[in-house]
């Protein structure tokens, strides 16, 4: 049995609709316009224990609702999901204690007090076993070199800092799974590059599973095999990462640097021009069509050297989400305008 | 049990920690909350001095400081500040959420904290209060009979536990309101009145002091006051004392019910 099942899981909210202005507001008092937002329409998704899985995908695409109707803060519209063979929405106690939930930037330690206190209760509330207790901490503290930092009130702490307390605090009592929710955000690229360093290491030595969610396509690079892609509230796309450039990008870069110091005058026949700089040329040109130009542009001209490449995956992903954004605004716009219900 | 026990203790040992982090903020609101006690000794004195006569329905001049005092000590029991606006800014903020992903209770979590700020609170008063009640002993009667006065001290606790639970449920609200700031100071409105907070019961005219016997406010400050300057019969106390229980059960049980229901739907606000 996976360690995660998903079955055409379903939520969507009513958001007020507030026009700008006084007199829309005093309107509001007595008639109030309610759209209805579907944050995740009807997934499936399967994950066996041990996997580190990427959630991607543009902002408002259903990720972080995801992660909490994963971990019961939400309860679905429909459908039907388990987490470790427990329903997270119940809130069972024994589901509680077998999984943790980190999110970017949202404090669960005690501002004014040192981290330290706050890993006491965590130890009381999840009745972790003295020993136990002092072992992971200071497994982890070293890990994430934050020993010194115990004692200091977390108001006190970098945000880098908070962060690593943040994940102490997630880990203590060993959950089977682990939800991350942009653990990265706003964090410098050093503090960036220690979280996902710990996160790897932690993963690969205690084999717990993980659901992340990131816009930093370095954190998902350094850490998951398998990437989730959602998009409007569907997942679009699950298998690796790589697999995103083949199965969304229509083109590839040839790079081509001709002999001598002149350049030929009419590459735009060949694709579009992405950099020129003599003797040097970039070129996008459709997928089917590689082979054809490569061999037009070796026959045509003398050329020192040529390489063919994937675009760059962070491209290719912009690219989806974009055209993903362009297609909901249109069918916003195709779509009838509903009289809003009464409140 | 013993697990949940040491839960309790660790919770109730860091809001402590907590309520002493910051220490001048913590010395000026213990200290200086005496002199609202002062204030009203000389508006009463100058309210008797003015009506020119000894006694108002049914209190002279030193049972209603007897009585004001007393209420001071029921309100230090039963006023919960900041609760259900605490509670309200956890739901629109998000940070409700740690109370539903990690296995704590959330209303044991906030009653512990309660517990915890106003020990804190009332250890370092204790000996100013002391003082002042001691400057004024002979406004007061003397000690009730022990039934009394044991009947008082249950009034006293029961006052606590309905104060918390009946704030925890206004706050409860905002699982479907977001604000309930507004609704707070209706609420705040009212109990100044009806509660006894300022004067006692019988001072208000009727229909209002019948409508008071049916309201739980009353608990909140004059009953406990009442028992112990004699106002409320002897024969009257157990009843009386059962229906300030019931009140309680019955906030206990709606704020219970209400969690639950704002827990089911709630939004996840705030990322």
């Amino acid at each position: 049995m996976s360690a995660i099942q998903i079955r055409n899981l379903q939520k969507s909210y009513r958001v007020y609709q507030k026009k700008e202005g006084l007199a829309a507001s005093l309107a509001g008092l007595f008639r109030r316009e309610y759209r209805t937002v579907e944050a995740v329409k009807g997934i499936d998704l399967d994950v066996e224990g041990g996997e580190f899985v990427a959630f991607l995908g543009p902002n408002g695409a259903g990720k972080t609702t995801t992660l909490k109707l994963l971990s019961g803060v939400i309860s679905p519209t429909g459908g039907e999901a388990t987490v470790l063979g427990h329903v997270p929405w119940r809130r069972e106690n024994d589901y509680r204690r077998r999984f943790a939930l980190v999110m970017g930037q949202k404090n669960q330690l005690w501002w004014d007090l040192p981290a330290q206190e706050s890993f006491k209760l965590h130890q009381k509330i999840y009745r972790i076993d003295p020993a136990d207790f002092a072992r992971t901490r200071d497994e982890l503290c070293e890990l994430l070199d934050i020993t010194r930092l115990l004692q200091q009130p977390v108001r006190e702490l970098s945000l880098g800092e908070r962060m690593k307390m943040e994940l102490t605090a997630a880990l203590l009592h060993s959950p089977d799974v682990l939800f991350l929710d942009e653990p990265t955000i706003g964090l410098d690229v050093v503090a960036q590059h220690n979280i996902q360093k710990f996160l790897k290491h932690y993963q690969e030595i205690r084999g717990i599973t993980i659901l992340l969610t990131s816009h930093y396509m370095k954190d998902v690079a350094a850490l998951c095999k398998r990437v989730v892609v959602i998009a409007r509230g569907e997942i679009i796309y699950d298998g690796s990462l790589s697999g995103i450039v083949d199965a969304f990008s229509g083109h590839k870069v040839l790079s081509v640097q001709f002999a001598g110091e002149r350049m030929p005058g009419d590459l735009a026949r060949y694709g579009e021009v992405l950099e020129e700089v003599a003797p040097k040329a970039k070129l996008r040109v459709d997928r089917t069509a590689i082979a054809k130009v490569l061999s037009s542009v070796l026959a045509e001209h003398a050329v020192e050297d040529v390489s063919v490449e994937d675009p760059p995956l962070e491209e290719v992903i912009a690219e989806m989400f974009a055209r993903n954004q362009a297609t909901e605004v249109a069918d916003a716009a195709a779509k009838p305008v509903a009289a809003p219900p009464a409140t | 049990m013993l697990a949940r026990v040491q839960t309790w203790w660790i919770i109730f040992r860091i809001c402590v920690e907590e309520r002493l982090v910051y220490r001048g903020d913590f010395a000026l609101g213990t200290l200086m909350r005496f002199l609202p006690l002062v204030t009203q000794i000389f508006l009463w004195t100058a309210v008797f001095a003015g009506a020119g006569k000894g006694s108002i329905v049914g209190y002279g001049r030193n049972d209603i400081i007897a009585y004001y005092l007393l209420t001071t000590i029921t309100r230090a029991f039963a006023s919960m500040p900041g609760l259900a606006s605490g509670i309200g800014r956890q739901v629109r903020e998000g940070e409700i959420k740690k109370f539903m992903i990690q296995p704590i209770d959330a209303v044991g979590f906030l009653l512990l904290a309660r517990i915890a700020h106003k020990l804190v609170y009332y250890a370092v008063a204790l000996g100013p209060f002391f003082l002042v009640f001691w400057i004024c002993r002979d406004y007061f009667p003397g000690w009730p009979e022990p039934p009394v006065l044991a009947a008082y001290f249950a009034s006293l606790v029961m006052s606590f536990l309905l104060g918390f639970f009946l704030e925890a449920t206004i706050g409860m609200i905002s699982f479907w309101f977001l604000e309930v700031s507004s609704l707070l100071f209706v609420y705040m409105l009212f109990n100044f009145f009806c509660s006894g907070h300022m004067f006692p019961l019988e001072i208000l005219p009727q229909p209002w002091q019948g409508i008071v016997e049916f309201l739980p406010l009353k608990y909140l400050a004059y009953y406990p006051a009442a028992i112990f300057l004699g106002k409320v019969p002897p024969e009257d106390l157990v009843q009386g004392l059962l229906v300030q229980a019931g009140w309680v059960l019955f906030f206990v049980i709606a704020c219970r019910a209400m969690l639950n229901a704002g827990y089911n739907r709630y939004s996840g606000y705030g990322g």
